[in-house]
């Protein structure tokens, strides 16, 4: 291959080309302003209806994923609430698919695009699931993968659970390029599309998230036969954007247009995601909100030129929760309903408990995800971790946590509450981000009607914030 | 050392980036480390652990890099006791 200079500088200038020759996408014609484009004609162009990508994940073992209601949990939340509240919660249990994850719907698609279009291979950049998940789904269709991870900090330590999906990834035939701390995981990223001309099956692309809307428009489905309802809300762990995404645009298929979307992450706030100190002392690798937050204020930080994963577009709140709060529910999950489940799945759960308590009994809450656990991602194993690694682990108020000194597990049910985030600091972040990328005196009626729908809001109140940034 | 034969599973190491090459958006902890990857193939000629080999990976791409383990293996576990887990759920604490 090669005079090509592989210089880091070299190859992140070339990283447009690379994506249009690994994606077989040309983001530039949807390309409005720096900023704006045409997500919709994006999402569309992919010409996969609902029933495509339905058939699509029968296939390859992925999608039909049981809907369980948690009647012991629901009782337990109804004992600790006000008379008449406590709503049903119900668990979408994702972790039924092949590879063990929601992230093999993500994936099936993508995959099966990449065999389209005659690939011969595919890669993931991703230290999660969704690894595994590629991995599973090309296998099945004969691709081979290659799966690029950040596991461990410059001690050669490796957090359990990322260890645990880097194993996953080889047992199902991946080869799994394992890398120390660092953003420049892209960059072996643009060099391994580039020698290999694999397919980059990133979670980004329209492939991915519009593998995702299954997932919704079942939950949808699967409430209006059993209830005769649709929910009231489902909750989303959230972390690149792709879940909330792609489960909205399920739900509004299934013609849920009123059940409210609530994100939720880990509150790993004080920890620098690219620190190589910070790295393992945290017991989340996703669902937390070192990716939350971020890719919620400027999803276009991605792999791809525009990311299809666009959470403030289809988000109604988000809710953050702590450490303790998760392991203390991902083992009340195991004690009162007899399932035991990964731990990053269950931090939509978590916050599932704080908001029925303030919804009424008849109301339905949706947690739209479960996750295999095992080894390394058992919470067991997060925690004797976390302690090794100097993390104090206590019973107590989970008010109480720190995000890489202390982990507080409640004593009781009823100190599960999380907090809100407010949604609005987000949608003003998210503009101030937007006007870094393109500056504000360029912006044009076509800026102001994107950022409007971007944001789920008023073109109104876009013009108002873009007076008071002028100000500043 | 011990020769290891060729068509051993092993791990194998490079430097990707030396610590003033790093990517100038790196926190000051991460900047002062080098960026190493890891891979893992069958050894393409015999060798010792140290040496600079070519391995062939799971998918047949031919990678170079420096021998550091033989038949790289899992042990990560389910971890040890941890006390704060036991009662929840349970008679005692309901």
């Amino acid at each position: 291959m090669s005079n090509r200079d592989n210089s880091y500088a070299a190859v992140m200038a070339r990283k447009n080309e690379i994506m249009k020759m690994s994606t077989g996408l040309d983001y530039d014609v949807y390309a409005h302003s720096p900023i704006a484009f045409d997500y919709e004609r994006m999402m569309g162009d992919t010409s996969y209806t609902m029933e495509d990508v339905v058939r699509i994940q029968r296939e390859t073992k992925v999608g039909d994923t049981p809907l369980f209601e948690l009647h012991n949990l629901t009782k337990a939340v109804r004992k600790i609430s006000e008379p008449g509240k406590g709503a049903r919660i119900l668990l979408k249990d994702e972790a039924a698919n092949a590879s063990g994850s929601f992230k093999a719907r993500r994936a099936a698609v993508s995959v099966f695009e990449a065999a389209t279009k005659g690939y011969k291979g595919v890669i993931a950049a991703t230290s999660g699931n969704y690894g595994a998940a590629v991995a599973s789904q090309a296998v099945q269709r004969g691709l081979k993968c290659i799966v690029i991870q950040e596991v461990y900090d410059s001690r050669g330590v490796g957090q359990p659970e990322i260890v645990e999906k880097g194993r996953k990834c080889e047992a199902y035939g991946a080869e799994v390029i394992k890398l120390t701390v660092g953003p420049e995981l892209f960059y072996i990223h643009l060099l391994t599309l580039e020698e290999t001309g694999f397919f980059n099956s990133s979670l980004y692309t329209p492939f991915a998230v519009k593998g995702v809307e299954s997932l919704g428009w079942e939950i949808g489905n699967q409430v209006k036969d059993r209830y005769g309802k649709a929910p009231e809300a489902v909750i989303i762990t959230h972390a690149g954007g792709g879940n909330l995404t792609g489960t909205a645009r399920g739900l509004l298929a299934a013609g849920c247009e009123d059940t409210r979307v609530v994100a939720c992450s880990v509150d790993l706030s004080g920890l620098h995601m690219a620190s190589d100190h910070d790295f393992n002392r945290k017991s989340f690798t996703t669902g937390h909100t070192g990716f939350g937050v971020p890719f919620a204020t400027w999803p276009d930080r991605a792999d791809v030129p525009r990311n299809a994963a666009r959470s403030l577009r289809y988000m109604d709140e988000y809710h953050l929760v702590t450490q303790g709060e998760v392991f203390y529910i991902t083992e009340l999950l195991t004690k009162l309903e007899g399932i035991e489940r990964g731990p990053a799945g269950n931090t939509s759960l978590t916050a599932a408990v704080a908001l029925a308590r303030q919804m009424d009994e008849e109301e339905i809450i949706v947690v739209q995800e479960t996750e295999y656990t095992g080894a390394g991602k058992h919470h067991n194993s997060q925690l004797s971790f976390a302690r090794e690694n100097g993390i104090e682990i206590r019973r107590g108020d989970p008010k109480d946590n720190i995000p890489g000194k202390t982990i507080v597990i409640p004593e009781r049910l009823d100190q599960v509450w999380g907090r809100a985030q407010d949604i609005e600091n987000l949608r003003k972040s998210y503009l101030r981000n937007a006007a870094r990328t393109h500056p504000l005196s360029d912006w044009d009626e076509g800026d102001v009607s994107f950022l409007a729908k971007d944001l789920k809001t008023e073109q109104g109140w876009i013009r108002q914030q873009m007076e008071q940034m002028n100000g500043e | 050392m011990t020769s290891i034969s060729a068509g051993t599973w092993v791990e194998i190491e490079s430097v990707v980036l030396s610590p003033e090459e790093r990517a100038p958006t790196v926190p000051d902890d991460t900047k002062q480390t080098p960026y190493i990857m890891w891979v893992s193939g069958f050894l393409a000629e015999d060798a010792r652990v140290g040496d600079t080999v070519r391995v062939k990976t799971i998918i047949g791409r031919e990678l170079s890099g420096k021998l550091v383990r033989v038949n790289p293996n899992y042990t990560h576990s389910f971890g040890k006791t941890v006390p704060e887990l036991l009662k929840i759920g349970t008679e005692w604490e309901r």
